[in-house]
């Protein structure tokens, strides 16, 4: 691999800024060297080869031309499958959005583009965004690069996996319980799931629109920083997005945590049966000491019921967003007699069984009978998951602890529906509650699978967690520095 | 869950299953519904729902003509159109409208 491709985001930018490097040159070397990993990752659902270079020359030439493209200039950024890129296919990974082209960009898309980013590609991810390990895309299987034998990690596994093989800079997916931490976590690469309300939605497939958050996946934090500035604020055609300032992230990210209190759940890291995960978190949050933190326990008593709120919570949302996928406006139709049976029979027909599932559960939860007990029951302890950080953080600025139980596990291990659900216990309290969350990689496993610490921090205090984890991470440069072997 | 249930939901939610679908689901959301009901245990008395994690209030912009996508571009996804409009089968037997102009 050439060293080009090895550096961040923030330096490509620099270098195609100063001449050193094109934007056209980055690109191509990156295709080049996607088309060598991708047939054992499998990362893309789509290249788009031509558009790519396109886009790079434009940059190449505004450069020319003497004008500034932006902070992003000539970075090859990757989109996972559910963000529509204009006169694009977007296909959630499922065969209900068969031949669907994207009439318009993302609000995030529009954005990046506007910084001088060159959209090179789709992602792969699970169908619909439902899912821990990437394997319930109806499209492709794709592979850890750290070991093919491996899961990337799920929903945005496609994204996770195409930066850490290094055939993209930066990519974006979408987490809605753990989509972009754990997948960032299992792939060894940082994975930023904003606050609430921070990144708009607008041309993200809904999922659970009371969770759903678009984020980057990066190499170094300060390029989570930078995508975030680029990405962030107010958007007309999202009402979550406040009015509220855009911080320069990248300008705030520091190098000492003076001062600041990180809150511990011991219990997670005490009561962990794998060692090794449960280790390098240790070790992690004893780096954060030596940057100058106090390190205090907290307790988050109703975490535990997390994933029972988020599958009632967003299996009803799903089931309520899913429901325009009807053979009508776009993608699958199975024709029939009449209206009612084509609804059925395209539904039944274009949704894989984990989305039918979630379809099922929500609809359940939402029904005469049922709303009560479930719906309601989980929306009263939502609640008391927000008190609950709303307690520790008053104590603390920041939540450390484990991203998942563990680390990637092999595919097709996990076929039980339960138990993939419970790979997401550690980051969905976070999505439930609104917080700004990242998996930050902190070491490696004997197997030489990545470990991923989680971070957390208050709603909208994103520019303090991204300070500290760019602290932590400047410790950490010797544990993690390595690149898989397949790129 | 029992299968009729299940055959229930699944009218609702406009899914078309097969046998051996609405046998699986029967098991898995039994599973998935024993595990959520764990929630019982919690002392909920008093506690307001959290239907959203949104501190602001929601930002209207306001009501002014903008570009937007057309229509044209709007129908374009759809399996079937005609002049703009989507088509779909009859909603009621022994119906067949023809557009008009």
């Amino acid at each position: 691999m050439d060293e080009l491709l090895n550096i961040d985001a923030t330096e490509a930018a620099r270098r195609v800024r100063a001449r050193e490097a094109s934007a056209e040159a980055l690109t191509s070397l990156l295709l080049e060297h996607a088309q060598k990993t991708e047939p054992a990752v499998g990362a893309y659902l789509r290249l788009d080869i031509d558009g790519a270079i396109e886009q790079a020359r434009a940059i190449d030439n505004a450069i020319g031309d003497g004008k500034d493209p932006g902070p992003l200039s000539g970075v090859p950024i990757a989109i996972k499958d559910n963000i529509h890129v204009k006169g694009q296919l977007t296909t959630c990974a499922s065969k209900m959005l068969d031949g669907f082209n994207a009439p318009y960009d993302a609000t995030v898309v529009e954005r990046l583009r506007a910084a001088g980013a060159v959209i090179v590609g789709k992602t792969n991810l699970d169908e619909f965004a439902m899912g821990s390990s990437c394997e319930n895309s109806a499209l492709q299987q794709t592979h850890n690069p750290w070991d093919v034998t491996h899961v990337p990690g799920g929903s945005s596994g496609g994204s996770a996996a195409c930066v850490a093989a290094r055939s993209a800079f930066i990519s974006l997916g979408s987490d809605t319980g753990g989509s972009i931490r754990l997948p960032g976590s299992f792939c060894g690469v940082i994975g930023y799931k904003p606050s609430y309300g921070r990144v708009s939605r607008y041309g993200l497939v809904a999922f659970a629109s009371s969770l759903d958050q678009i984020g980057p996946f990066t190499r170094s934090v300060r390029d989570a920083a930078l995508s975030l500035r680029v990405m962030a604020g107010r958007d007309v055609m999202d009402s979550t997005t406040p009015a509220r300032e855009v911080p320069d992230y990248p300008a705030l990210l520091g190098d000492s945590l003076k001062g600041k209190r990180v809150g511990v759940v011991r219990r997670y890291l005490d009561e962990m049966p794998n060692r090794e995960v449960a280790d390098a978190v240790g070790s992690a949050v004893t780096n954060l000491e030596k940057l100058g933190a106090e390190i205090v326990d907290v307790e988050l008593p109703h975490a535990e019921y997390g994933i029972a709120v988020y599958y009632v919570v967003a299996s009803a949302e799903a089931s309520s967003n899913l429901s325009r996928f009807d053979g009508v406006r776009y993608g699958l139709r199975k024709e029939a007699d009449n209206l009612l049976e084509m609804y059925k029979q395209t539904r039944g027909e274009g949704f894989g069984p984990e989305v039918k599932r979630r379809i099922m559960l929500g609809t359940y939860a939402l029904s005469a009978g049922h709303y009560d007990e479930f719906y309601g029951r989980a929306g009263k302890v939502r609640t008391l998951i927000a008190r609950d950080f709303e307690a520790a953080f008053e104590k603390c600025d920041l939540i450390a602890g484990p991203c998942a139980p563990f680390t990637a596990f092999k595919s097709g291990e996990k076929s039980d529906p339960l138990s993939m659900y419970l790979c997401d216990v550690y980051t969905i309290p976070a999505s439930l509650a609104g917080l700004c969350a990242m998996s930050l990689p902190v070491g490696f496993d004997k197997a030489g699978l990545p470990i991923g610490m989680h971070l957390q921090a208050p709603p909208y205090a994103d520019a303090e967690l991204l300070s500290a984890a760019h602290a932590l991470e400047l410790t950490l440069k010797a544990s993690v520095d390595r690149v898989p072997a397949i790129a | 869950m029992d299968e009729q249930t299940v055959e229930h939901v699944a009218l609702l939610a406009r899914l078309k299953l097969s046998p051996d679908e609405i046998a699986r689901f029967a098991g898995d959301l039994s599973a998935i519904t024993k595990y959520i009901a764990q929630l019982s245990e919690v002392d909920v008395e008093g506690v307001p729902a959290t239907v959203h994690p949104v501190s602001d209030r929601n930002q209207w912009r306001s009501d002014e003509v903008a570009a937007s996508l057309t229509r044209d571009s709007a129908t374009a996804n759809a399996p079937e159109s005609e002049q703009s409009f989507f088509k779909v089968p009859p909603a009621i037997e022994g119906t067949e409208h023809e557009p008009t102009n």
